[in-house]
């Protein structure tokens, strides 16, 4: 029995120890918004918080994250209005779409780490996201609008 | 003529055999009735419980998914594979029957209770060092664990080596028992250091390297080892890492698993921070890294930190910008969105690989063991986990990853056959399942 917070609440999973977490959320416990992408770490699209940072889910064992938070796309925000999620809308980033949660957990991330990011910083650490079609452009604009209505809010508080 | 000489060898073989029986024979101690729980105070217990955490004593006395201090921990030895045996106050198959006698003689001398000698697997020679009164809070502890059947399992030491009355052979050559005698030249933090380092801590069972006897060099004390297929780096200044393992870093990886300037606990190194030290107040931590910094001259050498991390920063977004090395496009979509450090320093949740202890090393075993297996949530630092790639790249693919790295963000020389050794790797782990 592994037992760990998924978006909030306690889950218990009889799975194996090494069975994928994207495998867990998807498909026992049914959250659909984290994808599968290339399953072996290598695109981004699975990407979930575990503790707060970002983490590719495809290749995390369940064991490894026994007891840790972890948090999808679905708990990002309660309201789905985090500020990289209304930017992303604003500024219409998805094409396809399919790539976005991973590529909203991974900007959230980064802004955690580095809340006025640079074009390099934003370029490498969104380096293991891949868009296919080619959103690039507009993620950087997002995450960069996200990240100023941010610093806003926090020097308004 | 032969005859006479015969004879005579025999004789002094026979004599030299007596003689020697005589040095190894140990009496038995006494069996006692398990004492009562109860008659051990409780702060004694306490003591005992933070004493157990700093000697680990858990981490080789559990076998995995066993109860705690049972035993069955199988510690692989270059002379076959040792059972660790039940600590638990149970009495036919644990230390039930043990006085406190017969428990300081094992910590002293490295001799059970019957007068079998331990094999140093046990690492006697250090906990020797150990004063009266902490093995006394020790034992306080043990006897007062909930006792669990659980006999010993059958080592895989073959004959003559198994023969335990040889142990006193290499005890002569290579163990001298006494407790830890202060240096009136230090001060007290490190000398309290010192005593936890060389005594309980025992760190010198995993760091410092061992003769073909399986005995410690102590001329080499700290000069790093290999361990479980693991290199235990040299805690002197022949470390190889850029930065110098200064009294705080060391403070921080040894409290909390994470050093900025160095990276975060793995492998055997792991449950040494998070399921030992952890019992043991920051003032005994703090002790430990004061010794540890004087021992690697860290003061002399906090000047270089400044450049080192320089350094290592500029080469932390190499591989970014489009380019067509291979390499680096793996690394880049493997790894840099969790590495990558903005600067101006390191954060210790982004392990800067240009500073990591593993990618230094003389050998990739470290760097290869966490590509395969990650970090998981009890490894590293907190909050920290990182993903394992076994099942994602190829040994070539690891062993291209480990010569990039190496030559992008060391000055080192390139690691030899690191393809053959992701594989023996893996087959090491799926012959242990």
């Amino acid at each position: 029995m592994i037992t760990f917070n998924l978006n909030g609440r306690a889950v218990s999973l009889r799975s194996p120890d090494d069975t994928p977490l994207l495998w867990a959320i998807r498909d026992e416990i049914g959250l659909k918004g984290t994808k599968f992408g290339c399953g072996i770490g290598l695109c981004g699209a699975c990407t979930v918080h575990v503790e707060g940072r970002a983490t590719r889910s495809c290749i995390t064992a369940l064991g490894a994250v026994a007891g840790a938070t972890i948090t999808t796309i679905e708990g990002l925000d309660p309201e789905g209005e985090h500020p990289l999620q209304t930017a992303w809308r604003d500024l219409q980033v998805p094409q396809c779409g399919y790539c976005q949660p991973g590529q909203i957990m991974q900007a959230a991330s980064l802004l955690k780490d580095y809340p006025n990011p640079t074009d390099q910083d934003i370029n490498v650490v969104m380096a293991g996201n891949l868009c296919r079609c080619m959103a690039y452009v507009r993620i950087r604009n997002a995450i960069k609008l996200a990240a100023t209505r941010m610093r806003e809010r926090t020097a308004h508080e | 003529m032969l005859k006479r000489i015969v004879i005579g060898l025999a004789g002094v073989a026979i004599v030299g055999l007596m003689g020697f029986s005589a040095l190894a024979w140990r009496p038995a101690i006494a069996p006692i009735d398990p004492p009562a729980a109860a008659s051990f105070p409780a702060e004694l217990i306490a003591k005992g419980q933070a004493l157990a955490g700093a000697g680990y004593c858990a981490v080789c006395h559990t076998r995995q998914g066993g109860e705690p201090f049972a035993g069955g921990y199988g510690l692989r030895t270059p002379f076959g594979t040792i059972f660790s045996t039940n600590l638990t106050p149970e009495p036919e198959t644990g230390i039930g029957r043990w006085s406190l006698e017969a428990f300081t003689r094992a910590m002293n001398e490295g001799v059970d209770r019957n007068g079998s000698h331990l094999f140093p697997a046990f690492p006697y020679d250090h906990f020797t060092k150990v004063s009266d009164d902490d093995v006394q809070a020790l034992y306080a502890y043990l006897m007062t664990r909930p006792p669990v059947r659980a006999p010993a399992q059958a080592n895989t030491i073959p004959f003559p080596l198994n023969v335990r009355a040889l142990q006193e052979g290499w005890k002569i050559l290579f163990f001298r028992s006494g407790r830890y005698q202060p240096d009136p030249s230090q001060s007290a933090e490190w000398n309290r250091g010192a005593y936890l380092a060389e005594g309980l801590s025992h760190c010198g069972g995993c760091h410092t390297p061992r003769n073909g006897l399986g005995a410690e060099r102590v001329k080499d004390a700290y000069a790093g080892a290999v361990i479980d297929d693991w290199d235990a780096p040299a805690l002197t200044d022949a470390n190889p890492s850029p930065a110098p393992w200064t009294q705080s870093e060391l403070f921080s990886y040894l409290r909390s698993g994470v050093s900025p300037l160095h990276g975060v606990s793995a492998g055997p190194m792991s449950p040494v921070v998070h399921a030992g030290l952890a019992a043991l107040p920051d003032s005994d931590i703090r002790a430990q890294a004061i010794y540890f910094a004087d021992i690697d001259h860290a003061a002399a050498r906090e000047p270089v930190v400044e450049a080192a991390v320089k350094k290592a920063l500029a080469t932390s977004p190499l591989g970014s910008t489009q380019e067509y090395d291979p390499d680096a496009r793996l690394y880049v979509a493997a790894c840099i969105a969790c590495h990558y450090n903005a600067g101006p320093i390191p954060l210790a949740a982004r392990p800067e690989l240009a500073l990591n202890s593993a990618l230094t090393l003389p050998e990739p075993s470290n760097f290869i063991h966490v590509v395969l297996d990650g970090i998981d949530v009890r490894q590293g630092g907190p909050g920290l986990v990182m993903p394992g790639y076994a099942a994602a790249l190829t040994d070539t693919d690891i062993a291209r990853l480990a010569a990039y790295l190496r030559r992008t963000r060391t000055d080192r020389p390139p690691w030899s056959d690191v393809e053959q050794k992701v594989a023996a790797m893996r087959q090491q782990a799926a012959a242990s399942e």
